[in-house]
């Protein structure tokens, strides 16, 4: 038999039948579902008279558009409540479980699916949520779409779709103290830029990510999407194994030792073909900041920001005009030299319990800077217990942090928790497009450790050489 | 979903590489539980000043692009967030086409399942139909079927696009219907995870 990727084996063994001109049928194994890309798809749904295929295979939470802060359960906003109503609807219409506002399990989409065990390695896995990549830190083929996607796996349990190209990204080496996953994607795609990896699964390997744990392996994964991928995956091993054993909705007993052993064999072969590769040193990364409008727009926190002569082409060098113009910012600035007014440490890309002990860390005995705002949104409610089972909220509180309920929040701003139009944020979170955050705010990703490092200086410092307290 | 087989209609151009959908649509837009009504707040925040007063140095704003239905754009379009408002938002603005070096893989996807037909172009080929627009000539016809756009002052250029967008466009097929014929399949495929497990 051929030598097959990691991704091949997953795609085959979830092969139906051959669809239309060359596409293939391919079952879904679990379906999350959220408030702001469903209520189309149930209409539709409702209006063609079908019925949904496994409701079964399929879980809801609310995170997109609910506040973080107060009772939760009253939603001021009149189309946020009326959109979190037809959620709550279609799961009691349809019989879909539901983590309300009310769970002690609700959280991020993408966090509570691994955090329950719902996540689990050879699934495939869908969500109306460009973000779903992060579940392939699991082993599992894991892809974001559209709201008449959702509604074809509401109806069928399946997609139709047209096999990926396939791209190894393997980094070699391992990364230094004070330079964490946030920082290896971030470099990834400054290096291949926001569409480097178009039509491709991209499986993440070597030394360095054996050595991650399952939360930074989320966070690689996660921003698969940002490199323009179709998802991102990592081959399954024992840290894998470790974080699924005896949550919620992983096998039990018997089942769980039948599953283990199926997915040990989920590694690309020997010898098997991808597309594309792409080598990383990361012992050589730093810790990376984003300059500019695109992720892609990335450079370590030693760099500065770039002139717009030394584009490589009229249109990058009209797109870096463009984002310094938005970013208020000139040409060989230190990035070191660059004050924020606000500080979000949350979202689906950092808001596990690691991220918040990293950012405890970095904050333990100093105080946020007094020109600075800064919030910290756990991903999930389990997530925020367990960091107060630590004491970790105490330790952000007195250094005049804000700790909210979880949720998606300042990530995308469609909930109350919003940039101002000129203020400058640090952010954990995946995008830093125009207007993500709050029209006319602008926003730098960087890792927990770093945004924290930002709060306290009120500017960007490499957290390399932070004075820990502890 | 509505089927393309020819369409005619004013060219817009908008050079921006790497346009995203939350440019595209706003976060605030995606409150509403509706599958239409976005053409208004298409490129909100680009199109319009802060007071709700269009921009005028915005190209949708441009006298000449009035009724645009045919857009060319920058490489990677669409990427970013996968909500479908996007497509809706082009779409009910009155967009059938958009002509690009590239698109974003779920963009694409959301595009074909509401009607509205992507054509990849090499840059050199869109430099033809950029200094056609510098002209001062604004229609185009994108024929599916030929696999051809033309335009009445004799510009001709083809393009390919993949058999699956194609036949699915050509044919206005319903996806979902398409798989519920595969009703036998899908709960074969059921047994055998059953008899797995």
């Amino acid at each position: 038999m051929m030598a097959r990727t990691l991704f091949d084996k997953v795609w085959d063994r979830h092969l139906v039948c051959a669809g239309p001109a060359g596409s293939s049928l391919l079952y879904i194994d679990l379906h999350l579902v959220h408030e702001v890309t469903s209520p189309q798809a149930f209409a539709g749904l409702r209006e063609a008279g079908r019925k949904m295929r496994r409701p079964d295979l399929t879980f809801a939470t609310l995170d997109h558009n609910i506040p973080t802060l107060g009772n939760r359960m009253v939603l001021e906003d009149d189309l946020a409540r009326t959109q979190v109503e037809a959620l709550r609807q279609n799961c009691r219409e349809f019989d879909i479980p539901l983590f309300d506002l009310d769970s002690a399990e609700q959280g991020i989409v993408h966090v509570i699916g691994p955090e329950l065990g719902l996540t689990q390695p050879g699934m495939t896995i869908v969500c109306g949520d460009s973000h779903t990549s992060t579940h392939g830190a699991f082993g599992a083929l894991a892809f974001g779409i559209g709201t008449s996607e959702v509604e074809h796996v509401l109806a069928t349990q399946c997609l139709v779709q047209k096999k990926p190209k396939s791209m190894l990204v393997r980094f070699s080496g391992m990364p230094g103290p004070g330079v964490t996953a946030k920082d290896l994607i971030l470099s990834v795609i400054a290096q291949m830029g926001t569409d480097g990896a178009a039509g491709h699964v991209i499986e993440y390997a070597g030394e360095a990510i054996r050595g991650l744990s399952m939360e930074a392996r989320m966070t690689i994964c996660n921003m698969s999407i940002e490199a323009g991928a179709r998802a991102g995956m990592i081959a399954p091993d024992q840290t894998t194994f470790d974080y699924l054993e005896g949550r919620r909705f992983a096998p039990r007993g018997e089942h769980w030792n039948t599953a283990e052993k199926d997915w040990r064999t989920l590694q690309s072969d020997p010898g098997a073909q991808f597309d594309s590769t792409v080598e990383v040193n990361a012992g050589h990364v730093a810790p990376f900041v984003t300059w500019g409008t695109s992720p892609g727009m990335a450079v370590p926190i030693t760099g500065e920001v770039p002139d717009p002569n030394h584009g490589a082409s009229d249109s990058e060098r009209n797109s870096i005009v463009r984002a310094l113009e938005y970013m208020n910012l000139r040409p060989h600035t230190l990035i070191q030299e660059i004050a924020v007014d606000r500080v979000f440490i949350g979202s689906c890309t950092n808001a596990r319990l690691e991220d918040i002990r990293s950012a405890a860390r970095v904050i333990k005995g100093y105080r946020v800077s007094n020109s600075v705002q800064a919030m910290i949104v756990p991903g999930s409610q389990q997530v925020k217990r367990a960091a107060e089972q630590e004491e970790l909220h105490r330790i952000f509180t007195e250094a005049g942090f804000e700790w909210r309920e979880s949720g998606c929040s300042m990530c995308l701003g469609m909930n109350p928790d919003r940039l101002q139009p000129g203020e400058r944020c640090a952010s954990t979170s995946n995008r830093n497009f125009e207007g993500r955050q709050g029209a006319g705010g602008r926003t730098h990703l960087v890792s927990p450790a770093m945004a924290a490092a930002a709060a306290v200086a009120g500017h960007f410092v490499d957290v390399r050489n932070w004075q820990y307290k502890d | 979903m509505q089927s393309f087989r020819a369409h005619s209609g004013v060219v817009a151009v908008l050079r921006r590489d790497n346009v995203d959908t939350d440019q595209i649509i706003p976060k605030q837009f995606l409150k509403r539980i509706e599958r239409s009504g976005y053409g208004d707040v298409l490129f909100f925040d680009w199109r319009y000043h802060r007071d709700g007063q269009p921009d005028p140095a915005f190209p949708l704003n441009a006298p000449q692009y009035r009724g645009a239905s045919i857009l060319i754009a920058g490489k990677n379009f669409g990427c970013g967030s996968s909500r479908e408002h996007a497509v809706w938002a082009l779409r009910d603005y009155g967009f059938r086409a958009i002509l690009a070096p590239s698109f974003a893989d779920i963009f694409a996807n959301n595009c074909l399942k509401n009607g509205l037909l992507t054509v990849g172009f090499h840059q050199a080929e869109l430099e033809r139909l950029l200094a056609r627009d510098a002209a001062g000539v604004h229609t185009l016809k994108v024929d599916l079927e030929k696999c051809r756009i033309s335009g009445e002052d004799g510009f001709e250029a083809q393009f390919e696009v993949d058999e699956f967008t194609r036949t699915c466009l050509l044919k206005g097929l319903d996806e979902i219907g398409l798989t519920l014929n595969h009703e036998a399949a899908i709960a074969q495929y059921e047994r055998r995870q059953i008899r797995r497990e």
